[in-house]
């Protein structure tokens, strides 16, 4: 799923510095499971402005609600009064809800309270980690079902750099992140597939990536 | 194929195909824009080694390109050995720097995926990685041999023409899986491998057991990557802080045992004689130097022994003035080794 974070309560503060009516929109979706923009979140970022904007004698009108899915126009339609009534609108969803609110509510200003940072699984607890860049050009059928363009911090499609060692990355040995050439190398060991090592992957074709210009995905069979 | 059967005919090719134990050496270019850093360098290397390797902004700190100080070094008689890495350039600025250095007159080329840009001085920047290693050799012997850029276009004109060179770490993980690398590498281009550092022999031939086993040491030369430890702090930073690096503790003990019977640093502080202070500490660094590139010349002449092993590529980086010693003990390279003086 998508995943983000709250921005710092400081940064938000400056973004809405000219409005006097906020509306805190949250989304009911991935940011909700991950803990980040749902109706929870929401009212705890609706109350701390509140009191903060108090304390700094420049009160503000903070409303809240969330929308079950904020990157649908159909789904936003339900917050249009609030839009209306609000100066500026902060988002707690994912970059690409922020993007929609602007886009079908051209009149007033969203801006994002989260940062969205990635594509991940939740490993445990209140623990995310990235698995897919959305590279457009999928190699998981040659890594083992891992993958090396998210998870390898150079990206590299030919096997562990000279840094591996015990199995961690030599970028963040210190956060002791898994080198994930290592992992690869295990599970196609398990699989009888090491041959596939072996195979040199020549250079990637990043065209299908962001590389190639903002992406679009056209499905006549479904157009209407 | 050009001149006399060679791929280049470089001094580092000519020599190993002539079947000498070689040395080459390692430059790593000033942070800054000064060029007489370079010249107080190369005169320690001049006409000692094979080639002089010039790293391409290593650790990730901004230093003067490698391809500029290639100049430089060769206006001085120094034969280089460029290096390129896929973290600063995409397959476009690669391919169009390399034309550029052949047309300048390099012929030797390192290919190289880049330490990551956290270990460096600008960890904010955004890292590339279009190609890696093992593609990019692909692609500069594509272009040499092949005649053709990456995207298949064929070279009109005069190919750029590298001996292609790539680095393997013996004392990475998964260990096993190292050689094949190693294997993947010559397979992909690379007509010369320069390890890691190597302060682990048994482990080192271990490794080169297994290369020579599966007969990857018959596709590329084997550079041993050998250098000398200056002090016991510069060993214990190698033996903790270095990724993918293994120092035998061995050389721990021997670094801290060699100031022995030296006064202690705590003694120099308290001594009252400022002179005798900083005698007393020069001996201290003298004997760590000595002992430092006593342990170099153990392992190269145990490297020699090793089967597969074509020379050793001596990083002496910010030392550059320990190689003479270092080769002349060693009897290696164009000056010093006795098969290759005029008779
Ligand atoms: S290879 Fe590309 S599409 Fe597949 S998981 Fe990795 S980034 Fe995502
Ligand atoms: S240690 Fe592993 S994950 Fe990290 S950069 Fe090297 S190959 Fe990639």
């Amino acid at each position: 799923m998508i995943v983000a974070e709250q921005k710092p309560l400081e940064e938000i503060k400056s973004m809405i510095a000219d409005a006097r009516k906020v509306l805190v929109l949250g989304c009911g979706t991935c940011v909700t499971v991950c803990f980040a923009g749902g109706e929870k979140e929401v009212s705890i970022l609706a109350s701390q402005l509140r009191m903060a904007t108090r304390l700094d004698g420049q009160e503000k009108e903070i409303r809240e609600l969330t929308v079950q899915r904020q990157c649908e126009y159909e789904y936003n339609e339900l917050a249009a009064d609030h839009v209306r009534d609000a100066d500026m609108v902060i988002s707690l969803a994912c970059g690409i809800g922020v993007q929609t609110m602007n886009e079908q509510y051209p009149e007033k200003l969203t801006v994002p309270g989260l940062n969205t940072s990635g594509l991940s699984q939740p490993t445990e607890q209140g623990v995310w980690e990235e698995r897919c860049q959305a590279c457009g050009n999928c190699v998981l059928h040659l890594t083992g079902g891992l993958c090396p363009v998210a998870r390898c911090a150079k990206s590299l499609l030919n096997g562990p750099c000279g840094g591996s060692q015990r199995g961690i990355c030599e970028v963040y040995a210190e956060r002791e992140t898994p080198c994930v050439w290592d992992q690869i190398y295990h599970r196609l060991k398990d699989l009888g597939q090491l041959d596939k090592l072996l195979e040199i992957e020549p250079a990637k074709n990043w065209h299908t990536s962001r590389d190639g210009g903002q992406r679009k995905i056209v499905r006549e069979d479904l157009r209407l | 194929m050009s001149d006399n059967g060679y791929l280049v005919g470089s001094n580092l090719e000519k020599a190993l195909r002539a079947g000498y134990f070689v040395a080459t050496g390692e430059l790593g270019p000033p942070q800054s824009a000064d060029r007489h850093e370079i010249e107080h360098k190369a005169q320690f290397l001049k006409g000692i080694v094979e080639s002089v390797n010039i790293t391409d902004n290593q650790t990730a700190v901004v230093r003067m390109s490698s391809i500029s100080v290639a100049v430089m070094l060769m206006e001085l008689g120094i034969e280089p050995n460029i290096q390129m890495t896929c973290r600063d350039r995409n397959r476009i600025a690669i391919q169009s720097d390399l034309l550029g250095a052949h047309a300048l007159g390099c012929r030797n080329l390192l290919c190289l995926t880049g330490d990551h840009q956290t270990f460096g001085n600008h960890p904010n920047s955004k890292n590339v990685h279009d190609l890696d290693s093992i593609s990019l050799l692909q692609v500069c012997r594509d272009m040499r041999d092949k005649k053709v850029f990456e995207c298949g276009d064929a070279i009109k004109g005069q190919e750029p023409r590298f001996l292609l060179g790539a680095a393997a770490n013996p004392f990475a993980d998964p260990f096993e899986f190292r050689p094949y690398r190693l294997g993947k590498k010559a397979r992909a281009g690379a007509d010369f491998i320069q390890t890691q550092l190597i302060f682990n022999v048994p482990k080192f031939r271990d490794y080169m057991r297994r290369v020579v086993d599966l007969g990857f040491h018959e596709e590329t030369y084997i550079l041993a990557g050998v250098g000398p430890i200056k002090s016991l702090g510069a060993a214990k930073y190698m033996a903790t802080k270095v990724p993918g690096m293994e120092v035998d503790p061995e050389y721990i003990t021997r670094m801290q045992s060699c100031t022995k019977d030296l006064p202690s640093l705590g003694e120099i502080k308290a001594m009252d004689d400022p002179a005798e202070a900083k005698a007393a500490r020069n001996a201290r660094k003298e004997a760590a130097e000595a002992e430092g590139i006593k342990i170099c010349v153990e392992i190269i002449d145990a490297c020699k022994e090793i089967e597969g092993v074509a020379g050793v590529h001596i990083m002496a980086i910010e030392w550059e003035e320990a190689v003479d010693e270092i080769v002349k003990t060693c009897q290696l390279g164009p000056k010093y080794d006795p098969a290759r003086q005029p008779a």
